[in-house]
């Protein structure tokens, strides 16, 4: 599509022996057939080395000798062979290797391989402690428990020590403080239990619990990972480049990071503006609702401002990339969600909320325990011993798991209604809305503009009109494009910058454009205006025929009426908050019976309103796309964000939708309700456990085997609890699929 | 029993073993890619084209 050359330096890492490295998100991978295509067809190009498929993550990952091949080359092979393909910016990159869950996944096979092994020489002590087993074998069997306990535990434990460590030094509690107490406890008095040559020693609970845990974690983990991976690919596949114009006039694509304050971009007809600047040279048009709200195009001159994140229109404009410096939008969208973020930081998760309530009750009774034993008149150690047990019986197994694991089942549903998670904690939020504020343009109506009303299939001026159409890459251009279905261009158009396009048909002159460049009456103008609120209008001129006046305007998406509907139906109060003009969106209000709605509002507005809501005691759930949504994004309870939203927008948003329907947005409501439910029925089933567990401890019968039996159990239980909500799903899902195109290509 | 002393070392050893090859795989980055690797085994890359 585009027309300079990328700078491929800027996008190739350097590899091992003089080769380099470059990382692809490739769309259109769906079988195994395009792996080997892609790999074979690859691998026939000179001075490839490995060229390799992801299939999971849907990546390409190419080594080669870079004075044999060209980058360039290989992104032509790929879009040969039918793929399109961009390349990472390495910088944006952060994590290509995931260690993290490399990490995480070594930790588990030590700490796997460990709770076997000790749970083998357990089980024949326990065995043993009821027949005859002598109590050198015993200790022989303690001392090699410890031998693989202790590394085990100085290594597996790592990830819990660390993150109790940070909690501590913040002055916060979190889960992993109980974790970490528990389980060095356990290790220590069992090490001191084997020198003293006693018949119980707890390595295992120790281990296993490490185990259980870190299954916890690692699903957490990857959960998130997933849908990382999957936003990074959507975001290089929209080419998140720009086309900097070096000093000596040459134009070479360069990923964003590269892009500095001072440089020169070119912005072709028809492509996204990457940055924010001020037009040095050209004339356009351009599309700002992504930035402001308003569906009407703007003109730009030389000396006007840009905004990443608008379409440019005809023209190519030649910006000069500018530091924010001080009242721009964009400087006060940032400072808002500054203000905006800090509020919402406030918000505890419910693990930490029950961690909290959680971890003096539990060390509380141990210590009680202790003081209890030693009143009643036994010697330190052996009340020291119970106390221990029962730190040991109420570490938190079942409820480090009960939340991920709900997240895990309940992510991986919201992945496959097209729905991509930016927080974790997104689903327990989403559970607690009662309003939703809804942005209108590109959040309820689609971002691209639409021709409104139908086309007469048999008028010649608008087949002939669509024709011309063909040769402009301004988006109304390629909206009557897509209305008319044109596939012939005429030959000989001229385009007149930020005006439109003529040529000449049969002798007669056909002009399409704006209404005064084809000298459309003023009248019909207005009239076509009170027709369609907030519409763009294109005229068509024809020789000496009367000009054609045709409306364009986003379009709602196709299911926003049906969504609206269940929605109040559910009980939310929704609000639409747009920067349009006032008829559009009361058109847009009447057509989904939405009775609250406000037009012009800027980001300050928006917020405003926001906050008088929530202070009002309502819980928000703000649906936005734009710049201009940003800051309520960012300081809503819970924001989502389509997947076609600027940058900045998604980055606020706590989970982007994807495709043309707005029904993830109820899809998102109602399993984030179930989610919570089974959250909560896993921390009851935590809670009981320990009701039942602790009393048994206090009174200090717990033996190693009760808590080994105890703590996989709940563990077990908590998890099929989180898998019960798939069900019921799968039977919905299938019903629905038929209807559900807009997804398909995730689910691939 | 004093033939404990030898086979529980050498049935830790052998678990190890286990281990190691595990976290060998991982470090190559067998567990990168779970659903092409199904596929590959299909794709008859030895064939002559």
């Amino acid at each position: 599509m585009t027309v300079h050359q990328r700078d491929w330096q800027a996008f190739v890492t350097p590899g091992k022996d003089g080769a380099v490295h470059m990382d692809l998100a490739v769309d259109g991978i769906t079988c195994a057939a395009c792996m080997g295509e892609i790999e074979r067809g690859l691998k026939r190009l000179p001075g490839i080395r490995t060229a390799r498929v992801n299939l999971t993550s849907q990546r390409l990952a190419v080594d080669w000798v870079e004075d044999q091949t060209g980058a360039d080359e290989i992104v032509s092979e790929l879009a040969r062979l039918g793929y399109t393909a961009h390349p990472f910016d390495p910088a944006s990159q952060k994590e290509r290797q995931d260690k993290t869950g490399k990490q995480l996944l070594r930790c588990l096979a030590v700490a796997g391989f460990a709770g076997m092994n000790i749970m083998l020489l357990s089980v024949s002590v326990w065995s043993g402690n009821a027949t005859d087993i002598t109590p050198e074998t015993r200790d022989f069997f303690h001392w090699l428990s410890a031998l693989i306990a202790l590394p085990t535990v100085a290594y597996a434990g790592r990830p819990f020590v660390k993150s109790a460590f940070n909690a501590l030094a913040a002055g916060r509690l979190n889960m992993d403080v109980p974790i970490v107490i528990g389980v060095f406890l356990a290790v220590a008095l069992s090490v001191v239990q084997t020198l003293q040559h006693q018949h119980h020693a707890y390595f295992e609970s120790a281990v296993m619990l490490l185990f259980f845990l870190l299954v916890g974690r690692y699903l957490d983990h990857n959960m998130r990972g997933r849908t990382r991976s999957f936003a990074e690919n959507i975001a290089a596949l929209k080419a998140e480049v720009a086309a900097r114009i070096n000093p000596d006039g040459t134009v070479r694509e360069v990923p964003l990071s590269k892009v500095n304050s001072g440089d020169l971009v070119l912005v072709s007809g028809g492509e996204r503006v990457p940055i924010d600047g001020v037009v040095e040279t050209g004339q356009s048009e351009i599309d700002q609702s992504l930035v402001t709200g308003e569906s009407v195009l703007v003109p730009v001159k030389p000396g006007q401002r840009v905004y990443a994140g608008t379409l440019n229109g005809a023209g190519a404009l030649q910006v000069r990339v500018e530091a924010a410096s001080g009242a721009t939008l964009l400087d006060e969208v940032n400072r808002l969600l500054e203000a905006a973020s800090q509020a919402k930081s406030k918000y505890v998760r419910i693990a930490d909320r029950a961690a909290r309530l959680y971890a003096p009750l539990v060390h509380g009774a141990a210590a009680l325990t202790f003081l209890g034993w030693l009143l009643a008149g036994l010697s330190w150690q052996p009340a020291l011993v119970i106390s221990i047990s029962v730190l040991i019986i109420t570490c938190p197994c079942a409820l480090g798991l009960a939340v991920p694991a709900v997240q895990v089942v309940a992510s991986g549903q919201l992945f496959r209604s097209g729905i991509l998670l930016n927080s974790g904690d997104a689903i327990e939020r989403l559970s607690d809305i009662d309003t939703i504020l809804f942005d209108k343009t590109g959040t309820l109506t689609l971002a691209e503009p639409d021709l409104c009303g139908t086309l007469d299939p048999d008028d010649h001026v608008i087949a002939l009109a669509g024709r011309l159409a063909l040769a402009s890459r301004h988006p109304l251009s390629a909206a009557l494009v897509k209305a008319t279905g044109a596939l012939v261009p005429l030959p000989n158009v001229e385009e007149v910058s930020g005006a439109g396009l003529e040529t000449i048909v049969d002798g007669d002159l056909l002009r399409l454009g704006s209404p005064l460049y084809c000298g459309a009456r003023q009248e019909d103008v207005a009239q076509a205006l009170q027709a369609t609120p907030g519409a763009s209008l294109l005229a068509i001129r024809f020789g000496n025929r009367p000009v054609h006046l045709l409306a364009f305007r986003q379009r709602l998406r196709p299911d926003a009426p049906q969504v609206i509907r269940l929605l109040l139906e559910e009980g939310y109060k929704i609000e639409i908050l747009s920067g349009d003009t006032e008829p559009a969106v009361a058109d847009c209000a009447k057509t989904l019976e939405v009775a609250d709605w406000r037009a012009g509002m800027k980001p300050a507005q928006k917020i405003a309103r926001l906050e008088e809501l929530q202070r009002q005691g309502r819980k928000v759930l703000m649906v936005g796309d734009g710049l201009n949504d940003a800051p309520a994004l960012a300081g809503a309870h819970v924001s989502l964000s389509p997947v076609s939203a600027v940058h900045l927008s998604q980055a606020a948003a706590d989970a982007v939708f994807l495709g043309e329907k707005l029904m993830p947005v109820a899809d998102a409501l109602r399993l984030s309700r179930k989610a919570r439910a089974a959250i909560e029925q896993n921390l009851w089933i935590s809670a009981l456990y320990n009701v039942i567990a602790v009393p048994i401890a206090v009174a200090g019968f717990v033996t190693p085997l009760m808590a080994a039996v105890a703590m996989s159990a709940s563990s077990l239980a908590v998890t099929a609890n989180a898998l019960k909500l798939r069900w019921g799903e799968v039977n919905r899902s299938q019903s629905s699929g038929s209807e559900d195109n807009s997804n398909r290509g995730l689910r691939g | 029993m004093d033939v404990l002393i030898y086979l529980i070392p050498i049935a830790l050893f052998l678990g190890g073993l286990g281990l190691v090859a595990f976290l060998w795989s991982l470090k190559s980055g067998q567990y990168d890619d779970l659903e092409g690797a199904k596929w590959r085994i299909l794709d008859d890359d030895d064939l002559p084209d």
